[in-house]
């Protein structure tokens, strides 16, 4: 008894903070869902909240460009363990292209936002590239026209979430014993066999914790890039459900919509989790 | 054997290709911010004529930048220390004190570690006005700190597991309290995962926008990250004040980056080999 009542001080800061923090909100956020703020009270509305977001052709584009960039997903995998395979034979300066894959990984959202909104501005230093070799008719309004704009968001992620995939596939690529490769090769495998039957089942696992990890992103993390570079615009061509939870909580002062929003968008990120245990505990049987 | 050579033959081109692909805007930031504005419209792609500082000091005096740098780096120490002091104790408990439900909270951890920030941002906003901590650095180091711990949490238990129970024993027979082997035992032999945590965590908060945007709109209290964003619309068109900016906010995170390379590549590695 003694041992499980210190255990639980030494665990107490850590679970009020959580409290404070998760429990709290989210507990909150529910009832909020079903209720409308009004002149500093709140009251119950039951449903209504979530009917008006069902209706809302905003939130549709919202969670339906959320969607849009899962896309990514498996380009950025497929790509990450293609370079992780081409840098686990340590060529020539594969350190310094390690370091440069990785950096964009560490550089700040806003930080890259607002490069990549000057460089695709429709007079930008990426299409007066286009320009000077020739290829004007590539030089589209990248991040103005509603066409384009989701692309160039999704080739903005694709440039900074790279080098996470490269470099996790990489450190597991490495603790993979050498004999099997060497196996491999005896047998007469030629590149693309010997890491199709060696590399790639390895690398399975962290696959798909990468992959998990990347869709929770795609779906929860990517306020900073619309934040910085569109505001979810032209023409709501790239809101996002962050940012419409953001906008219509804090500048719309609809909290309740807002809320009804994030329980949503809680429901989408604990359908990923439950799907990442099956698949964990699928693996480890 | 024709094909093999191709793939022989292509690799390294295709390297160097990902390789430009991913330093080019960092390096259209790095010589725009040494360019004045008269050579930056001559010239968009080359190194600068005349190399110059002035976008520096520019950026630095002219607007409260150093306020907001300062902002950033209390957040960071702050949440930072906190949360690897509350993970720290609630580590050892899960790890080595036999709490009941151990196995419980560690799963809650991997549980929280995905719920997205934005769903508390609406009642934690309510909550911090009700309590007055809005435009607080307590308010927001609260709530960095539990953002924080699911992963702090999650990757001190692992390593504090791999401290061998003998060890723990035996101090107690010394006579040693649990949180003197805490101390002097487990802490001295964690220091790689401290290292890692620290490093992983301060680019965390670093980098983080939603929170500050939310919780911190007076323009005194702004951190770096908002800052950037509203000195990016003052300096539309100058473009190399705006980068400057950008290279200054980034200098901390290359420092951490490059001092703990190998640290933070374990953190960031270390969800995917500890699956269960």
């Amino acid at each position: 008894l003694r041992t499980s009542v210190t255990g639980y001080l030494f665990l107490l800061p850590a679970i009020v903070v959580l409290v404070i923090v998760f429990l709290y909100p989210i507990v909150q956020i529910i009832r909020y869902s079903f209720s409308t703020y009004q002149m500093g009270t709140w009251s119950f509305v039951g449903f209504q909240n979530y009917r008006i977001m069902l209706h809302d052709p905003i939130f549709l584009r919202a969670f339906r460009d959320n969607f849009e960039l899962l896309l990514v997903v498996p380009v950025l995998t497929v790509v990450g363990v293609f370079l992780a395979i081409l840098l686990y034979e340590r060529g020539r300066f594969w350190r310094t292209h390690r370091f440069a894959v990785f950096l964009p990984y560490i550089l700040a959202i806003p930080v890259v936002g607002i490069i990549f909104g000057y460089l695709f501005q429709y007079n930008g230093v990426i299409n007066e590239a286009f320009r000077t070799i020739g290829l004007g008719a590539l030089a589209i309004d990248w991040l103005g026209n509603p066409k384009y704009s989701m692309t160039t968001l999704m080739l903005v992620i694709f440039w900074k979430e790279l080098g996470f995939a490269v470099v996790l596939f990489l450190a597991r690529l490495l603790s993979v014993p050498a004999e099997l490769y060497e196996a491999a090769r005896l047998d007469g495998a030629g590149w693309w066999r010997m890491h199709w039957h060696v590399s790639v089942p390895q690398l399975k696992r962290v696959i798909t914790f990468y992959v998990i990890i990347e869709m929770i992103t795609m779906m929860s993390w990517v306020f900073g890039y619309v934040y910085v570079m569109t505001g979810g615009g032209p023409a709501n061509s790239t809101m996002v459900a962050e940012l419409y939870i953001y906008q219509t909580a804090f500048q719309f002062n609809n909290p309740g919509l807002a809320s009804a929003v994030g329980v949503a968008l809680l429901i989408v990120s604990g359908v990923f989790v439950a799907v990442q245990f099956l698949l964990n505990r699928g693996d480890s049987r | 054997v024709r094909i093999r050579r191709w793939t022989g033959i292509l690799k390294q081109p295709v390297l160097w290709v990902i390789t430009l692909l991913a330093l080019f805007p960092i390096y259209f930031m790095l010589v725009t911010s040494l360019k004045t504005p008269e050579d930056y419209a001559a010239n968009h792609f080359g190194l600068p004529a005349h190399p110059t500082l002035s976008n520096f000091t520019e950026a630095l005096g002219g607007s409260k930048f150093i306020i907001w740098f300062g902002n950033s780096v209390l957040l960071t120490v702050g949440s930072v220390l906190a949360s690897c002091l509350i993970a720290m104790l609630a580590a050892f408990a899960l790890a080595k004190l036999n709490v009941p439900g151990a196995g419980f909270w560690y799963n809650l951890m991997t549980v929280l570690m995905v719920i997205p920030p934005v769903v508390m941002v609406i009642p934690l906003f309510q909550f911090m006005v009700n309590i007055g901590l809005i435009n607080s650095y307590q308010g927001v180091i609260l709530i960095y700190t539990g953002l924080l711990l699911p992963f702090s949490i999650f990757l001190l238990t692992n390593f504090f597991r791999e401290v061998p129970d003998s060890l723990l024993e035996a101090a107690a027979i010394d006579g040693a309290t649990t949180f003197k082997s805490l101390v002097e035992i487990i802490l001295p032999l964690s220091t790689p995962a401290f290292v890692t945590l620290v490093i992983v965590n301060a680019l965390w908060v670093w980098n983080e926008l939603l929170i500050s945007v939310v919780f911190l709109q007076n323009d005194m209290m702004k951190t770096l990250m908002v800052g950037l964003t509203v000195f990016q619309s003052r300096y539309t068109l100058n473009i190399p004040a705006t980068m400057a900016g950008l290279v200054i906010a980034t200098i901390p995170i290359l420092v951490l980056y490059i001092g703990g390379q190998k640290f933070f590549i374990e953190g960031l590695t270390a969800g995917a080999n500890k699956g269960e």
